[in-house]
């Protein structure tokens, strides 16, 4: 008896609570969301800009033509766009657009905006900076039949398009402002997004009030929003803690995180992915014995991945073991295969054999160099003092050289280096991105390998071209093995992203990327 | 006294024109420039045409002495050119953050000068009593505490035992003085404590070798109240050496707080310093360096204008 009531009780309890749970989830209006951003964009332009900096506070005010479902990725839906349809032949997308967009100056959005800003984005006119323009060199024109519908007709097939047009870079300007001046986005924010811009302190914060003619109906739920740029990772750790900001979008590391959750408790989300940035080995290929794939191979093998992503996720913010593509991407190697990869072998004592043999048949004794290194400390130190202790291990001595970015950036890319560590990290997966690492420096600019590789540059094209998902895949695998045979650039140990939400900030979904899902359309405070 | 003036005012050109020439080649002599940072600095694929395009817009393509004219041109005029980063005003950028640097700097200042002179001179009077003893401690302990360690004990103490820290942006004193002084008041107390070390010392150390001086044994001899000889003529004549201690710790307050700043997230010079170092923009860096250096020998010229007014030996020199 006393059960049966028991079980009664609990039902009753259940209905009762269950619509005061749903109604505790649906998203309220209102309130100021104040972020933390570790860095300042430099200038407001989209198609200029290149880091997170920018994209935080900048986003918001703006929309793209298509962008990641936030909740679902990497399923693509529409942002501007209200549908679409790629012809068979892959060479043509045409796009609806939706209807009743306004810019926050209150002309009408239409077809021409998108034909300008992505004519901006492909040719560039004299003095306007295009970042990301060899993604659409495809692009062989842009149709506008109406007011909202824009068809892009390509030269090639490309099946990296629909991934490049949900690009959070691609901001939709107003062909009017653009007409005026094609530099006008540089220093003015005018798009059709959720937020309008009201204020950039330079050195302090930025902010963006609701647009109230906004397209999504009742969204954005924020009246707005404060990004405050705090360089110090202390301070922006504190004020976190302190709840001044709720939150940081780019990542902590796991020290941090552990100190929010001792702090914080259960006042607090912590939300981890695999991320879109991986630590590569890259070998200057002009320098001997760099030249010799045994040498290269040798230094590959001599990593233990898998004991390192254990060891190192506990102290840095690198946990997965991957190949050219990040863990966990349909396109990527799947798990279970990885181990037959050059280099992923888990039997390591086996692995060193190997490599030093390989050593020895290169004629290759007592090898040192210095490594070169960024020197920012997470992740780049520890993975680099990992690296060279694995080495350390075949007998290879490896002098850590960490300068600051700048030279970093310089000896890279002038040569003046024997082995570095580079880092590769994109706003999507997207082979077309990722492996560009990879092919050869005749046609990469972050090829810092100096090699040239036409395998490699032949997958690389017909990847491309291949719209076959699974096809694509087989293409991709056979690029991986040759890239890590040759091992002229091969990966250690990919990122793990980790965010720290305060409870009340809801709607915001984590990605592996910390360019996405950025726009603050669903975010909300329940507060 | 106006000849010597002027023989000080013209001695401060050569020395801003040497600045100006070091800081220029220097930074160039650094490796990697601006535009391999800005675009590639986060791994974007970004081709060598627009790298090279985007320098010859920056002014990088030209031989150096015709940047070093360009800007010696311009600053001529009082235009330090445009921030290669960020494309604004270098004089706006700097604008921006100087109120909050110099408001700091007079804070620590004020905080440094009412509490060194006191103690100085009380430690000088009450030489190698116990009094002496526990300001010397407090001296040497605010000499080896940096200032940025004690701000970040005072951030962790206020975050540790009232969950708060100060403000994280700056409000101007005259917009609400409570919410600027509750984020300036922290700093300035962690860069006034090594201030006020500096300035004891030097206030004691500076009271004991006048009070060791004929003119002071003779002013007791004619029967001279002890408080009288110690403010009228110990202190006048030990003062000058503290004056200069206390205008060049807060020249360099202007742009030295290079790490305080980043811990208290004060978006002052010292910060800008930092950022604009390393983001390798030269016009930026460059102006700040001409600032501070101004600073330092505007400073250096109203300490020596105050001894020519404290000591008539230097102006009738």
């Amino acid at each position: 008896m006393s059960r049966k009531l028991l079980m009664l009780a609990a039902m009753g309890a259940a209905i009762t609570l269950a619509p005061g749970l749903a109604q505790a989830q649906a998203p309220k209006n209102g309130g100021t969301l104040k972020f933390a951003v570790s860095a300042e964009p430099p200038d407001y332009d989209c198609h200029a800009a290149t880091s997170f900096a920018f994209i935080h506070p900048v986003r918001p005010h703006y929309n793209t033509l298509l962008k990641f479902d936030p909740a679902a990725y990497p399923k693509v839906v529409g942002d501007l766009a209200e549908s679409w349809a790629v012809s068979t032949d892959g060479l043509t997308y045409s796009f609806s657009l939706k209807k009743g967009v306004k810019f926050h100056d209150g002309s009408a959005f239409t077809s021409a905006d998108v034909k300008a800003t992505y004519e901006r984005i492909a040719n560039p006119p004299q003095g306007v900076r295009s970042i990301r323009k060899a993604a659409y060199s495809d692009i062989a024109g842009i149709e506008t039949p109406d007011a909202h519908t824009v068809i892009f007709k390509l030269k090639a097939r490309n099946a990296s398009m629909l991934t490049n047009f949900a690009s959070p870079w691609d901001c939709i300007y107003s062909a009017a402002k653009l007409k005026q001046d094609p530099k006008f986005p540089e220093k003015n924010v005018m798009g059709t997004g959720p937020f309008k811009f009201v204020e950039h302190a330079a050195g302090s914060h930025w902010v963006g009030e609701k647009f109230k003619d906004y397209h999504v109906k009742g969204k954005p739920h924020l009246d707005g929003y404060r990004a405050i740029f705090i360089r110090n990772t202390a301070a922006r750790v504190n004020a976190l803690q302190a709840g001044e900001v709720l939150s940081e979008f780019r990542g902590h590391s796991p020290a941090d995180r552990d100190k929010l959750k001792a702090a914080l408790g259960d006042k607090i989300e912590v939300h981890e992915s695999p991320w879109i940035c991986s630590l590569v080995v890259t070998f200057n290929t002009q320098k001997k014995p760099f030249d010799d794939v045994r040498v290269r191979r040798a230094l590959s093998l001599a990593i233990d991945r898998w004991q390192g992503a254990e060891a190192l996720s506990k102290i840095a913010l690198v946990r997965h073991v991957g190949g050219l593509l990040r863990p966990g991407y349909e396109l990527a190697t799947p798990p279970a295969e990885l181990a037959g990869l050059p280099g992923y072998g888990k039997d390591i004592a086996k692995a060193r054999a190997e490599a030093k043999k390989l050593l020895a048949d290169a004629g290759v004794k007592n090898l040192k160099f210095k490594f070169l290194n960024r020197n920012v400390p997470m992740p780049y130190t520890p993975v680099g003092v990992f690296v060279i202790d694995q080495w350390r291990q075949i007998g290879v001595t490896a002098e850590h050289d960490q300068p600051e970015t700048k030279a970093y950036i310089a000896n890279l890319r002038g040569g003046n280096y024997e082995v570095g560590l580079d880092f590769n990290c994109d706003a999507v997966d997207d082979p077309n991105l990722q492996l560009a690492k990879y092919i050869s420096a005749s046609r990469s600019p972050i090829n810092y390998g100096r090699y040239n590789d036409a395998k490699l540059d032949e997958l690389y094209d017909a990847q491309k071209g291949e719209l076959d998902a699974a096809k694509r895949a087989t293409i991709l695998r056979a690029f991986e093995k040759h890239a890590l045979e040759q091992a002229y650039t091969f990966p250690t140990i990919w990122w793990h992203r980790i965010i720290v939400n305060w409870k009340q900030l809801k709607g915001w979904h984590m990605s592996p990327s910390h360019y996405l899902n950025q726009d603050l359309q669903d975010v909300w405070l329940d507060s | 006294m106006l000849r010597y003036t002027i023989n000080r005012i013209l001695l401060m050109i050569p020395t801003l024109l040497g600045v100006a020439i070091l800081v220029f080649v220097m930074l160039r002599m650094m490796p990697g420039d601006i535009v391999e940072l800005r675009f590639l600095m986060e791994g974007g694929q970004v081709d060598q045409a627009t790298l090279t395009a985007e320098r010859v817009r920056l002014g990088l393509d030209k031989p150096l002495w015709l940047q070093f004219i360009d800007w010696g041109k311009g600053i001529f005029v009082g235009d330090f050119g445009i921030s290669m980063w960020t494309g604004r005003p270098v004089i706006d950028e700097i604008a921006s953050r100087l109120e909050l640097s110099m408001q700091v700097a007079i804070m620590a200042t004020i905080m440094a000068t009412v509490i060194a002179i006191p103690l100085g001179t009380v430690a000088a009077l009450y030489k190698d009593t116990w009094i002496d003893q526990v300001i010397r401690v407090f001296a040497i302990a605010g000499l080896a505490v940096p200032s940025f360690w004690l701000g970040m004990l005072i951030i962790l103490g206020l975050l540790l035992y009232f969950n708060w820290i100060p403000p994280l942006t700056y409000t101007p004193i005259y917009v609400d003085p409570w919410t600027n002084l509750s984020q300036l008041i922290w700093p300035a107390m962690a860069i006034g404590y090594r201030y006020s070390a500096v300035a004891t010392r030097m206030t004691r150390s500076t009271i004991l070798e006048v009070l060791q001086e004929d003119y002071i044994r003779t002013a007791r001899a004619k029967g001279v109240f002890e408080r009288l000889v110690v403010s009228r003529h110990a202190m006048r004549n030990a003062m000058l050496p503290v004056i200069t201690v206390i205008g060049l710790e807060f020249a360099f307050l202007i742009g030295g707080l290079v790490v305080t700043e980043q811990v208290f997230n004060l978006n002052g010079i010292g910060k800008l310093f930092v950022e604009t170092v390393s983001r390798a923009d030269y016009t930026m860096v460059q102006a700040l360096v001409m600032l501070v250096a101004t600073f330092f020998i505007l400073i250096n010229f109203a300490v020596d204008l105050l001894y020519a007014a404290l000591d008539p030996r230097i102006r009738y020199r």
